[in-house]
């Protein structure tokens, strides 16, 4: 579980979090949704710590991770996995370097064990012969495989993707999707996604909070998305002609 | 004026965490390798070329105002030996290293910043600061002052050559002057200078990219910022180690 207790943030006097209060359960993926510019993947620095909050504070089941100096967070943080918006892998580094690296750091395990554990969550993520590649060689959707398996190389409990499938076709948006989802369940793992895309909604959103200009405007689930009568939401919601078509289809 | 100082404040913050002490040195040997390779080894090439004109030139300049009965002609061997020594195969090299080396940290670490692989790193629980700039402090400040005594030596044959290939002076004359008067700690001032320098040039450099932020075109500014900056802040140690060391 992790809890977020009336968080705001502003740089240099604008305010792009205001009074935010929210809470995501183990074992779900959590969606936070919003339009571009919303200040969701503010909100998401802010929950791991990349932010500070300039008020309120931020609970990883029963911690306190704010109160926590830069030492002891060390120990949250190693239960952490995080996908970022571009993927972030280290240039320099090939794809089982990428996802060897946090083992090299913080584990003591042989050569071959870190192998072999980098090799499954390459399979788990279903990429394989991509190993000696580099970033710059790799299809935006092959980066984001390569990012969820950095993530989830050291078994965290806590996961955070920024926009997962930002610019990948819908077919491969709903792989990862469930990919991510199929994860969060096997392993017991807090997932917090961002996304503004509404198929991903549909898909996944197990529970959502929905983010307007810097608030929080509602939270549900995607069963009652569809139903909510909020004039923002159903404004981000039905934005496209194809969503409003459906909608009167439903209402009919 | 102000902005100078909560600059200068920034970088000791940042140097500050860069020595703080390395979680896993192991990892660090490999990426201290890695960096002696990337930024030391690949400007062997570089430092040689511009050595080996700048001797011949010095050679040439020297014997052309020189041209005088009452200078005997070693001095000119003499000449270029120690400007070589003193001021060119440190300094010089510095600044010119710093073209290079600066702008290429800069730009890595920059880009690194702003597609949040630093981020990335940090989320890991890793101290990004010093995994990624230490290993290249540490590279700089030991291979560099090597690059050093290379464009000693080479810079000195480039003033050979010429001496040899035109008839401005007999090339014993050349070696005579190389030897007159020689005093080992000129070497040694040029290997503390380099080592400075390399500092210099890595951490500001490193510092500049660290805090980038926006897009690539930032990028590009702080690269360009890098190699202003620590070209300033190298003649300004120029001056107080000249001063330190030499008096
Ligand atoms: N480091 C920063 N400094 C200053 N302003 C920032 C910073 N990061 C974000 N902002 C501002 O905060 C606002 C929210 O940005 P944020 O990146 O959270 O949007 P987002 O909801 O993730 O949008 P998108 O869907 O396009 O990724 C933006 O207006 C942005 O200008
Ligand atoms: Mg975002």
């Amino acid at each position: 579980m992790i809890k977020g207790e009336h968080i705001s943030k502003s740089f240099e006097g604008r305010t792009v979090l205001d009074d935010i209060s929210v809470e995501f359960d183990t074992g779900k993926t959590n969606l936070i949704i919003g339009r571009s510019g919303s200040g969701k993947t503010v909100l998401l620095k802010t929950l791991v710590g990349l932010h500070s909050p300039d008020e309120g504070r931020i609970f990883y089941d029963d911690v306190c991770y704010t109160d926590l100096g830069f030492a002891e967070r060390k120990d949250i943080r190693k239960d952490i996995g995080m996908i970022f918006q571009g993927g972030a892998l280290l240039d320099s580094s090939t794809v089982v370097e990428n996802v060897m690296l946090p083992l090299d750091l913080f584990t003591e395990q042989s050569e071959a064990e870190k192998r072999e554990r980098v090799d499954f969550c390459l399979r788990r993520v279903r990429l394989e012969g991509a190993d000696n590649l580099y970033p710059s060689e790799l299809s935006g959707g092959m980066i984001k495989r390569v990012a969820i398996a950095r993530a989830i190389v050291l078994n965290p409990r806590y996961l955070f993707c920024d926009e997962p499938n930002s610019g990948l076709d819908p077919q491969t948006s709903v792989v990862i999707d469930n990919l991510i989802q199929d994860i969060t369940r096997e392993y017991n793992i807090t997932t917090i996604i961002n996304t503004h895309d509404m198929n991903s909604v549909m898909e996944i959103g197990e529970k959502i909070v929905y983010i307007h200009e810097g608030r929080k405007w509602w939270e549900g689930s995607k069963d009652d998305i569809l139903l909510s009568d909020n004039r923002e939401l159903n404004d981000f919601v039905f934005a496209s002609a194809m969503a409003k078509r459906a909608k009167q289809q439903i209402t009919k | 004026m102000f902005k100078i100082f909560e600059q200068i404040g920034r970088y000791c913050q940042l140097m500050g965490k860069v020595f703080a002490r390395p979680e896993k040195p192991a990892i660090y040997g490999r990426r201290i390798m890695y960096e002696m390779e990337a930024l030391g080894f690949n400007s062997i090439g570089l430092t040689a070329i511009i050595s080996v004109f700048i001797g011949a030139v010095i050679t040439l300049q020297m014997s052309i105002n020189l041209e005088s009965p009452f200078i005997p002609k070693y001095l000119i061997g003499y000449a270029t030996r120690e400007t070589m020594i003193l001021e060119f195969s440190s300094t010089v090299v510095a600044l010119i290293l710093s073209g290079k080396v600066g702008s290429n940290i800069a730009s890595e670490i920059g880009t690194m910043r702003i597609t949040e692989q630093i981020d990335a790193l940090e989320i890991m629980g890793v101290n990004s600061a010093s995994y990624l700039i230490l290993p290249k402090i540490v590279a700089t400040v030991l291979f560099f002052p090597l690059l050093t005594l290379l464009s000693i030596v080479i810079g000195t044959i480039g003033g050979y050559v010429i001496a040899y290939a035109t008839d401005i002076m007999i090339p014993a004359q050349y070696v005579e002057g190389l030897l007159y008067d020689f005093r080992p700690y000129s070497i040694t001032y040029s290997l503390i200078k380099m080592a400075v320098f390399a500092f210099i040039i890595t951490s500001v450099s490193a510092f500049c990219g660290y805090y980038a932020k926006g897009n690539s075109l930032e990028v590009g500014k702080a690269s360009t910022r890098a190699v202003v900056a620590s070209s300033i802040v190298i003649m300004i140690f120029n001056l107080i180690l000249t001063q330190l060391l030499l008096t």
